[in-house]
C-alpha cells in the first residue's frame, strides 16, 4: 500500500502548498508530455533531477522517497520487459544501448510517478475541487472526483484490516502460485468493493439528509486567484516546454554509451 | 495459554500503540480487556494470532513465540472475531462463508459439511444456509462471522468488540453462549467498551490506557472503583451507581451483579418491617 503514501495530502504550509493548483497541474501536464517526448537517458535525467528543488521546497521528501519505493516494483517490471524484450530482438545477447534504452524508459516512468506525487503530496483535495469547478467542470463532478482522492487512504486501512480478518480465518495470501496467489485476493476484493459500495451509499443519504444540491448555483468561501508565484511557475512551464520541444526538434541528443 | 511479556508496538507511523505491556492469560480463563479508544486494546489482541507482531517484548501462544510461525498456524488455536462483519463476508452463502476457514485449514469435505452444520445450528442460522450473507441485518451477518470462527473449534477465542450493534436478546445470548464456551474449558477474551455486558458476565477485567495496563482485577472490584474507572473514561454500571449512592445508608458499594442487588434490598427492607 506504500504506493498510496505518496498520493496522501498532508496539511504543511510551504511555497509549493500554496501554488494554485491550476498551475500546478498545468507543470505536471507538461512534464508528463516532456517525459513522453523524450526517450534518451540524458534529458529524463534532466527532469528528474528539476523536480528535486520542488520536492524540497514542499518539504515532502520523506514522503515523496516513499511514493518513489511504492513505483520500485513497476519500475523494475518495466527495466525487465525492455531488456527482455530487446534480449530476444537483438539475438540473445544483452547490448548497452539496450539497456541504456531500458533505463530511459524506467526512468521516463519514475518522473511521471515523481511529478504526480508532488502534485497531489502538495494540493489538498479541497483546493483540487476548487481548482476544478473554476475550471467550469460540473459541481457533482468536481465533488466525486475530491470524494474519491479523500477515500484513498481510507480504503487502504481497510484493505489491511480486511486482510487482517482473513488471516486470522487461515487464509494465506503468499500461498501458491501465480494464478493460486491472485485467487486468494478474491476474499479480500470482495468485502472492500462491498464496503465501498455501502458507504458511498450511506454518503449520498448523509449528503442529501443535509441538502446537498438544494441550490443550483454554488458559491465558495475561498476563490482561487494567481499571485506572482503562479506566473512564476507558468513562465517556468512555458520555458520548460518550449525548450524541449526545441530540444527534440533540433538538437541531437547524445547517448550515454556515445559519451563513453 | 497466552502470555505477552513487555511488549511494545509501533505502527508504520510511529505511534507506539503499546507501551510495555505483560499479561497472561490462562487456559479457560475468561478476560475482559477494556479501555477507551486509541487505548491500544485492539492492537493488543491482534498480537494474541500473530497478526501484528511486537515492535520489542514475546508474545508466547502455548509456549511458541508468536514471532517464529504463520498466523494461519496460531489461528487453529486462536479464533479472532473482528468487530465488523463486513470486513469479512465475501461469499455467495452463509454456508460458504462458513467452510471457508475450514477449507483453508485443510479439512476434509465430511468434516466440513457437519461442522458448518454444528456452527449453524449454535448461532441459530441454520434457515439462513443458503442465503447470501449481504441480505441478512447486522446482528445476523455478526453472527455468521461468529460461526465462522467457531466453526474450527479453536482452543482460544478473542472477540473484538462482539455487543456492538446488538439487540438485547442476541446480547443475552451471546452470555450464555460464553458461559457455554467456558464450561467446555475454552479460553475466551473479549475487548469491549459495554460495561453492563461485562459486569453481567464478571470476568477478569483488564484495564488499558495509552498503551499500558492500568488496572486489573475482578469485574467485581474493577467495575465498582470510581477512580480507576474514571482515569479510562468508563462510567459504573447502573448497579454499581445505584449502590454507590444508597452507600450512605450502610449499603456496600461493591456490587454489580443483578441477584445480588435484589438480595440486599430485599433482606435491607424485610428488616425495616420488622
Amino acid at each position: 500500500m506504500s504506493i498510496f503514501d505518496g498520493l496522501k495530502f498532508r496539511k504543511v504550509y510551504s511555497p509549493i502548498h500554496n501554488l494554485d493548483p491550476r498551475i500546478k497541474f498545468i507543470y505536471v501536464i507538461s512534464i508528463f508530455a516532456v517525459a513522453i517526448i523524450f526517450s534518451q537517458v540524458i534529458p529524463l535525467l534532466f527532469l528528474f533531477v528539476l523536480q528535486l528543488p520542488f520536492v524540497l521546497l514542499a518539504h515532502v521528501q520523506r514522503q515523496w522517497l516513499r511514493s518513489l519505493r511504492g513505483a520500485a516494483f513497476l519500475a523494475a517490471i518495466i527495466f525487465a520487459v525492455n531488456v527482455g524484450t530487446s534480449f530476444f530482438y537483438a539475438g540473445y545477447k544483452v547490448t548497452p544501448p539496450a539497456v541504456e534504452n531500458a533505463v530511459a524508459l524506467t526512468l521516463r516512468f519514475v518522473v511521471l510517478v515523481e511529478s504526480f506525487s508532488v502534485f497531489f503530496l502538495t494540493t489538498s483535495p479541497d483546493h483540487l475541487g476548487l481548482a476544478l469547478e473554476e475550471s467550469h467542470v460540473p459541481y457533482e463532478f468536481a465533488f466525486a472526483f475530491t470524494t474519491a482522492v479523500r477515500f484513498v487512504p481510507v480504503l487502504a486501512e481497510e484493505a489491511q484490516t480486511i486482510m487482517d480478518a482473513q488471516k486470522a480465518r487461515g487464509l494465506e495470501l503468499e500461498k501458491g502460485g501465480l494464478l493460486k496467489r491472485i485467487r486468494n485476493y478474491v476474499p479480500v476484493l470482495i468485502p472492500l468493493i462491498v464496503s465501498a459500495i455501502r458507504r458511498s451509499l450511506e454518503l449520498a443519504e448523509a449528503m442529501e439528509s443535509r441538502a446537498w444540491g438544494a441550490t443550483k448555483k454554488r458559491t465558495n468561501l475561498y476563490s482561487l486567484k494567481l499571485h506572482k508565484g503562479d506566473y512564476a511557475l507558468l513562465a517556468i512551464t512555458i520555458g520548460i516546454t518550449v525548450a524541449a520541444i526545441y530540444v527534440r526538434l533540433y538538437v541531437i541528443i547524445p547517448t550515454i554509451v556515445h559519451l563513453l | 495459554m497466552i502470555e505477552a511479556q513487555d511488549v511494545r508496538f509501533s505502527y508504520a507511523n510511529k505511534v507506539e500503540a503499546l507501551k510495555g505491556v505483560s499479561l497472561t492469560v490462562k487456559d479457560g480463563e475468561f478476560l475482559a480487556i477494556m479501555g477507551q479508544n486509541g487505548a491500544g486494546k485492539s492492537t493488543f489482541v491482534k498480537h494474541f494470532n500473530g497478526l501484528l507482531k511486537p515492535s520489542s517484548g514475546k508474545v508466547l501462544v502455548d509456549g511458541v513465540e508468536t514471532t517464529k510461525t504463520s498466523v494461519a498456524t496460531l489461528a487453529r488455536n486462536v479464533g479472532f472475531v473482528f468487530q465488523n462483519p463486513d470486513h469479512q463476508l465475501f461469499s455467495e452463502t452463509v454456508e460458504e462463508e462458513i467452510a471457508f476457514a475450514l477449507k483453508n485449514f485443510g479439512f476434509n469435505p465430511d468434516v466440513v459439511e457437519k461442522r458448518v452444520t454444528w456452527a449453524l445450528e449454535l448461532l441459530s442460522l441454520s434457515q439462513y444456509r443458503k442465503i447470501s450473507p449481504f441480505l441478512l441485518s447486522g446482528g445476523e451477518r455478526k453472527r455468521v462471522a461468529l460461526a465462522s470462527v467457531l466453526a474450527w473449534n479453536p482452543q482460544m477465542l478473542i472477540l473484538d468488540e462482539p455487543t456492538i450493534g446488538q439487540d438485547h436478546e442476541q446480547k443475552e445470548k451471546l452470555t450464555q453462549f460464553i458461559m457455554q464456551m467456558q464450561a467446555q474449558g475454552k479460553t475466551v477474551v473479549i475487548v469491549t467498551h459495554d460495561v453492563e455486558f461485562v459486569a453481567e458476565c464478571n470476568p477478569r477485567v483488564v484495564l488499558m490506557k495509552e498503551g499500558k495496563i492500568v488496572a486489573e482485577g475482578t469485574g467485581k472490584d474493577i467495575l465498582t472503583n470510581p477512580q480507576v474507572l474514571a482515569e479510562s473514561s468508563i462510567v459504573l454500571p447502573q448497579i454499581a451507581q445505584v449502590f454507590a449512592k444508597l452507600s450512605p445508608l450502610g449499603f456496600p458499594k461493591n456490587v454489580i451483579d443483578i441477584y445480588e442487588a435484589e438480595k440486599i434490598i430485599l433482606k435491607a427492607t424485610e428488616s425495616k418491617r420488622q
